[in-house]
């Protein structure tokens, strides 16, 4: 009886428009595609993209240059040099950051005692040649003072998980 | 002399009336098929070029324009470059003959639905000889591939339309579609319903797409016999598919759909109340039902293996309609309801 069954079935095409059924529905169904440069899909405050050095609200540079974000950056991306400022602070000479190299896994942000490292938001930004890739301490802190603000907030909205 | 004259004119005349129509149906059929298939997959489809995407069809053909064509070594130049016009000759050709509403025919022949098959199996040599003269296996596999499956088809397809001819005692076209005068219900598709299918069925693997697209088979053969062709060479051939696709659907329309007849014609309130309508816009509207079909089966069916397309081809379709050919004979015979 099945063998017969499944006969008529094949014959009255069940299957197939069954098929249809469902292609047909999502076609009238809200594409999920984003229209890219104009929307953009939401970001947790985790994100972790292009990084920062962070200033303190009186302009001071936070980073002391203690290097355990240099030393606990599984890629090596890091490179720290320091000295002793003119007020006997410890401070960076340089500090730059390989992109290449980079994973982009968050440790350097998580190893910073004084939250001067962190990564931003920021998902998308170009190089037009391959020295570009190593940003310096100078752009670094550009960025923390472009985005200060949301750096800030991100912050605040994690700090209870921390 | 002059009057010689002015009927070339009117000849060359009608043939851009339809050719232009057509052309500008292809680019569009085109941009319906990404949309289409694009939302059915929850996606958008191209909405960048014009208002919602509405010129990514012209700057394709310009793309398309500016691209060298390239033609492989060793192949065989003449015929390389021959095939694509051997593929889309026939397949404008046959447009000569179809009825777009009545007496709106460029070609009034009486055998028409034997010119229709006489053009769509030329439309197979274009695709062999573009196979052949390219000189590249995935081409030639293609090829035969193609080929075979557009000959065994016509057979099918081929049953299916003598049903229409039995039923409509003519091969004129304009002659079935008056044969089917009357509202939805006195069409051919209710008689003949499994012709119908399977005309339908044997349209789509006629003109190799989805679910028969193993011809182009992007996984295994990249895309068939016209994978060496670029630029305008292979435009042409994208062209003819589209072309053959459309009329397809218009054939469907003619045959089986009452053509340029409304669906309520000679109903008593709704046939008058409809009458306003011109008879292009019937056809246009049943034919453009079928062009959807083309591209919902697209977005929803995987594709057959080589060998179950042979097997349906041969022994599931030609069967059927040899069975409702019989069944046909008695219907006539016993002069069945509205249709005999």
């Amino acid at each position: 009886m099945r063998p017969l069954r499944e006969y008529v079935r094949s014959f009255l095409l069940v299957e197939l428009l069954q098929g249809l059924r469902v292609t047909g529905r999502h076609l009238f169904k809200r594409s999920v595609t984003l229209e890219f440069p104009e929307e953009v899909a939401p970001k947790s405050p985790r994100f972790r993209g292009l990084h920062a050095l962070r200033r303190y609200p009186n302009g001071e540079e936070r980073c002391i240059a203690c290097k355990l974000c240099e030393a606990v950056c599984p890629a090596l991306a890091i490179t720290i040099d320091s000295h002793q400022r003119a007020d006997g602070t410890r401070r960076t000479t340089r500090y730059e950051i390989d992109l290449f190299k980079c994973i982009y896994c968050g440790f350097c942000e998580e190893s910073c005692p004084v939250d001067s490292i962190v990564e931003t938001r920021i998902d998308w930004h170009l190089m037009e040649s391959r020295e570009q890739r190593v940003i310096g301490k100078e752009r670094l802190l550009e960025i923390g003072d472009q985005y200060e603000a949301q750096i800030a907030a991100d912050r605040a909205a994690d700090a209870p998980y921390r | 002399m002059f009057e010689t004259f002015e009927t070339l004119f009117w000849i060359f005349a009608k043939i851009w009336a339809v050719l232009i129509p057509l052309f500008l149906a292809v680019a569009y059929f085109t941009y319906m098929e990404r949309r289409v298939i694009g939302h059915m997959q929850d996606r958008r489809g191209p909405n960048r070029v014009g208002y919602k995407g509405l010129l990514q069809p012209f700057a394709d053909a310009l793309k398309l324009l500016f691209k060298e064509i390239s033609v492989p070594t060793h192949a065989n130049r003449v015929l390389f470059l021959l095939a694509p016009a051997l593929s889309i000759g026939p397949a404008v050709a046959v447009w000569a003959v179809i009825p777009f509403a009545d007496g709106w025919v460029v070609a009034d022949i009486n055998a028409g639905l034997l010119y229709i098959l006489a053009m769509t199996s030329l439309g197979v040599y274009g695709i062999i000889v573009a196979g052949w003269a390219s000189n590249s296996k995935y081409a030639l596999l293609g090829t035969l591939r193609a080929s075979a499956q557009v000959v065994s088809y016509e057979i099918a397809m081929g049953f299916a339309l003598v049903g229409v001819l039995m039923a409509a005692g003519t091969m004129n076209l304009s002659g079935i579609v008056e044969a089917q005068a009357g509202p939805f219900w006195n069409w051919f598709w209710l008689p003949l319903l499994p012709l119908f299918l399977v005309y339908w069925v044997s349209g789509v693997a006629e003109t190799n797409r989805a679910p028969f697209d193993v011809a182009e088979g992007e996984s295994e053969i990249v895309a068939g016999f016209h994978v060496e062709y670029s630029g305008m060479a292979f435009a042409v051939f994208f062209l003819a598919e589209y072309a053959n696709m459309i009329l397809i659907c218009v054939i469907a329309a003619v045959m089986f759909l009452g053509g340029w007849y409304s669906p309520f014609h000679g109903v008593p309130v709704l046939g008058p109340a409809l009458d306003w309508v011109p008879g292009i816009v019937w056809l246009l509207l049943k034919a453009g039902f079928f062009a959807f079909c083309y591209l919902w089966f697209r977005a929803t069916f995987p594709r057959y293996r080589y060998d179950q397309i042979m097997r349906l081809g041969w022994k599931v379709l030609i069967p059927v309609t040899v069975v409702w050919l019989v069944v046909l004979t008695v219907l006539i015979y016993a002069g069945v309801g509205p249709w005999f």
